[in-house]
């Protein structure tokens, strides 16, 4: 559609002019859909954070808020734990993934990593901190491989490990999951450089293929896993949902802290709730400013690394550690998963044995009942809000590719890219905005219009995370798309709609498909913004499971945790054969 | 399609920031007739082409007529012009068959679909890939795909056919070979042809007059 409906403008003014206009508004639909709920929802935090809320009495601008979360017992050592826990996991997870990376490039199934990377990457965050709690507790199953025979631990050993105060088994789980999401993005930038041939030009001057990665590919790739970087430092700062199921409980992070006020019955809580809200909005602001001041202190060292010509050191054998140590953390997030899909059809499993004395389906017949409600709930947010994000995001980009430009037809690339960096920056907005900062003030807003606690109040929350992966997955596929293949179709005769429907579609077919089943576990994993937005009334697995986290009977989490997890994975499936199915493998589609 | 009527050209100019990029020019392209376009990269062969078939991006300013018969091919939508188009890659669409390619550019008009099978197996015939309907085109040579491009161009019935450099893809005997099938079927269809190339041989196979586009 795009090129015909395109030229038809340009050449003779006659074009129907209804869907043109129409598709000259989904910019600005798509990007209200997501800042508006953000900017109205970070007010209406704002304003309490300094003693505003007239409907719980707050009627007086004050500093009171901010005294009472100073003097809150545990305040400093929550701050603490919040920017270790953060920074930590955030630096770990960038040296892992560059690590990963450089040390697999020029080996054989490197270019199969993707492909593995998706289905960890489509887990909820929460559903791995549970399987990874199941692994690593006293009485987990990690213990039970060496209980008691080389332990002599006849009853769980009485040590910490989930909940832990310095906060490490929150580190590790969101280094497994923010590691492979990095991995993706690096492997995503490498499509645009030519990585290749340049690490061929760097080996043939003596550099190892390690070497050459880090001092060739990653100075061009950093640009932009930039952002993503960002997005993993903001999330890090204010993850709910891990830190509730593995962080320390007494005091938690700042994120968990504030959610615990918000939810409190006593209303005069939100206000230090607030507080602490807008001080972790600060705290990531304040974050990000430093590492983009790290990157730049670091540049000229790093240019000066490059350009004296070291051909060894430290950085290739750091790789290959960072490697086994990366394996090591798939290794525990795959036993993760498959712990607790054993958790939920074991036979009353005693510490301990190391397996279940049986299995059996028994815990699913007893949960089906409790489980179906919020399983078709997940289900139906997820779809409304994945479709509703694909539906903006199509309109958009084929709005922008009747957009013209004369850059655009004389270097593609380089047009898709200048018109991402414009718009990029909008479309991580709510991956940078700590989610606490702003859903409290859109709940306010949502009872103002009547709306909270319904389903399309969490759709609508959802669609604010939803929209920007699939935005950001689908764009590159959508304008690699060649044109003439638009222009062949026109010219055989085939309206603009025919062209879209029966040409562009199809080919764009498997990732269209991959980018909405990325959205949709975007949306299966969503806590807070179905906590908030529901305002705790609408329940879906994910809710429910952390809910459940706390002290429920192991197999029963392990039945609500498998079936979250399980969600995102057929959807993964679906996307990856669906397209197989429609086109009979033709060749031709890559 | 009716009979087979001339291409002509009048006062065709195209500007790029106020700067006269083509033109003005004229020709009249009789049926089977074919006007070969020449000039180094960047003379605007290939703008020229897209402002014939509809494509021709906004920031391009053209003027003048293009008709064919009665017809203003400037008033029409790309789809409406009947201006089909080679390129230089065969552009065989991934996601359908062979046949499914052919059947994409038959007009609808031809209902019965014994008779629009008939007509791929015939199409199909013509290029010497008998009962490939139902083939991936990625799994055809390069020859074989550049043929049946073609006749997916033929089958939607063009008035005008237009070649933008067509044949730089192929090996220099497929070349000859392909060169013949193209303009050997354009005059059997009385199609006014236009021809976009760097190479003398294909201007000379064209057989018909050449401008050189970008002279001073």
């Amino acid at each position: 559609m795009a090129e015909a409906l395109h030229a038809l403008m340009a050449d003779t003014g006659t074009a129907p002019r209804g869907p043109r206009h129409l598709l000259r508004l989904a910019p600005v639909l798509t990007v209200a859909a997501f800042a508006v709920p953000i900017a109205c929802g970070l007010v209406g935090t704002l304003m309490p954070a300094f003693g505003y809320l007239p409907a719980i009495g707050g009627d007086r601008w004050s500093l009171d808020p901010w005294r009472v979360l100073r003097d809150a017992p545990g305040f400093s050592t929550s701050l603490q734990l919040t920017l270790v826990v953060g920074w930590a996991s955030t630096l770990l997870s960038v040296l892992l993934a560059l690590a990963v990376a450089g040390f697999l490039h020029h080996r054989a199934g490197a270019k199969r990593l993707g492909s593995w990377l998706a289905p960890l990457l489509a887990m909820p965050h929460s559903a791995l901190a549970i399987g990874f709690a199941f692994l690593i507790l006293p009485s987990g199953w990690l213990v039970r491989w060496v209980s008691p025979g080389l332990t002599g631990w006849t009853i769980p050993p009485d040590v910490g490990t989930v909940g832990a105060a310095s906060g490490w088994p929150l580190i590790a789980a969101l280094v497994m999951k923010e590691t492979p999401f990095l991995l993706l993005m690096i492997l995503g930038a490498l499509n645009q450089v030519r990585a290749a041939a340049q690490i061929a030009a760097a080996r043939a001057m003596g550099y190892g293929p390690v070497m050459a990665w880090f001092k060739v590919v990653l100075p061009q790739v950093y640009p932009q896993i930039r952002l993503p970087i960002y997005a993993v430092l903001a999330f890090s700062l204010s993850v709910v949902d891990v830190a509730i199921i593995l962080g320390p409980g007494n005091p938690p992070t700042l994120a968990v802290q504030a959610v615990r006020w918000f939810t409190d019955p006593d209303t005069t809580r939100y206000f230090p709730a607030a507080a602490a809200a807008t001080l972790l909005l600060g705290v990531v602001l304040a974050s990000i400013g430093a590492w983009w001041l790290a990157e730049c202190m670091a540049q000229p060292l790093f240019r000066r690394w490059m350009e004296r010509g070291v051909r060894g050191g430290v950085v290739t054998p750091a790789a290959g550690v960072g490697a086994v140590v990366g394996a090591v953390l798939a290794l525990l997030a795959v036993m993760s998963m498959l712990g607790m899909l054993l958790w939920s059809v074991a036979e009353p499993w005693r510490y301990p044995d190391a397996f279940p004395p049986g299995l059996t389906l028994d815990t699913w017949t007893r949960q089906s009942g409790q489980l179906a409600g919020p399983a078709w709930t997940t289900l139906l947010v997820g779809v409304a809000s994945t479709v509703l994000a694909l539906v903006l995001t199509l309109a958009c980009l084929e709005n922008e590719s009747l957009t013209p430009g004369p850059a655009r037809r004389t270097a593609p690339a380089v047009a898709a890219v200048s018109a991402v960096s414009a718009s990029v920056w909008l479309l991580y907005l709510p991956l940078l905005v700590p989610q606490i900062a702003f859903l409290f003030g859109l709940q306010v807003l949502l009872i103002r219009i009547g709306l909270d606690a319904t389903t399309s109040a969490v759709v609508w929350a959802h669609l604010v995370f939803v929209l920007p992966y699939l935005f950001l997955s689908l764009a590159e596929p959508w304008r690699a798309f060649d044109t003439r293949y638009a222009r062949a179709a026109a010219s055989l005769g085939a309206s603009p709609w025919r062209v879209f429907w029966r040409v562009k579609l199809p080919i764009l077919l498997k990732p269209l498909l991959i980018a909405s089943a990325v959205a949709f576990a975007i949306s299966v994993g969503q806590y807070l913004p179905t906590l908030f937005a529901g305002a705790g009334r609408v329940a879906t697995l994910t809710t429910e499971a952390v809910t459940l986290s706390a002290g429920a009977d192991r197999r029963v989490i392990g039945t609500w945790t498998a079936l979250q997890a399980l969600f995102p994975l057929l959807a993964y499936l679906l996307a990856t054969t669906a397209p197989r199915l429609v086109h009979g493998h033709r060749k031709g589609l890559a | 399609m009716n009979a087979p009527q001339a291409l002509r050209l009048e006062a065709v100019s195209i500007r790029l920031h106020g700067r006269t990029l083509v033109g003005p020019l004229d020709a009249v392209i009789a049926p089977g007739e074919c006007l070969t376009l020449m000039g180094p990269s960047g003379c605007g062969k290939s703008t020229l082409l897209n402002y014939l078939a509809g494509t021709l991006p906004t920031v391009f300013e053209a003027g003048g007529r293009v008709g064919v018969g009665e017809v203003n091919l400037t008033l029409l939508p790309p789809e409406r012009r009947g201006v089909g188009i080679l390129f230089q890659d065969d552009l065989l669409f991934p996601h359908l068959s062979v046949g499914g390619n052919l059947a994409f550019a038959m007009p609808a008009a031809v209902r019965a679909s014994s008779e629009r099978r008939a007509r791929i197996e015939a199409a199909l015939a013509e290029c010497g890939l008998e009962g490939m309907a139902h083939r991936d085109p990625a799994t055809l040579s390069g020859g074989q795909r550049a043929r049946v491009a073609l006749m997916r161009t033929l089958l939607a019935l063009p008035r005008v056919l237009l070649l933008d450099e067509p044949f730089n893809k192929l090996d220099s005997q497929l070349r000859g070979e392909f060169r013949d099938f193209v303009f050997g079927h354009a005059r059997r269809h009385g199609l006014p042809t236009v021809l976009v190339t760097h190479d003398e041989a294909d201007a000379q196979a064209a057989g018909g007059s050449t401008i050189i586009l970008g002279a001073e």
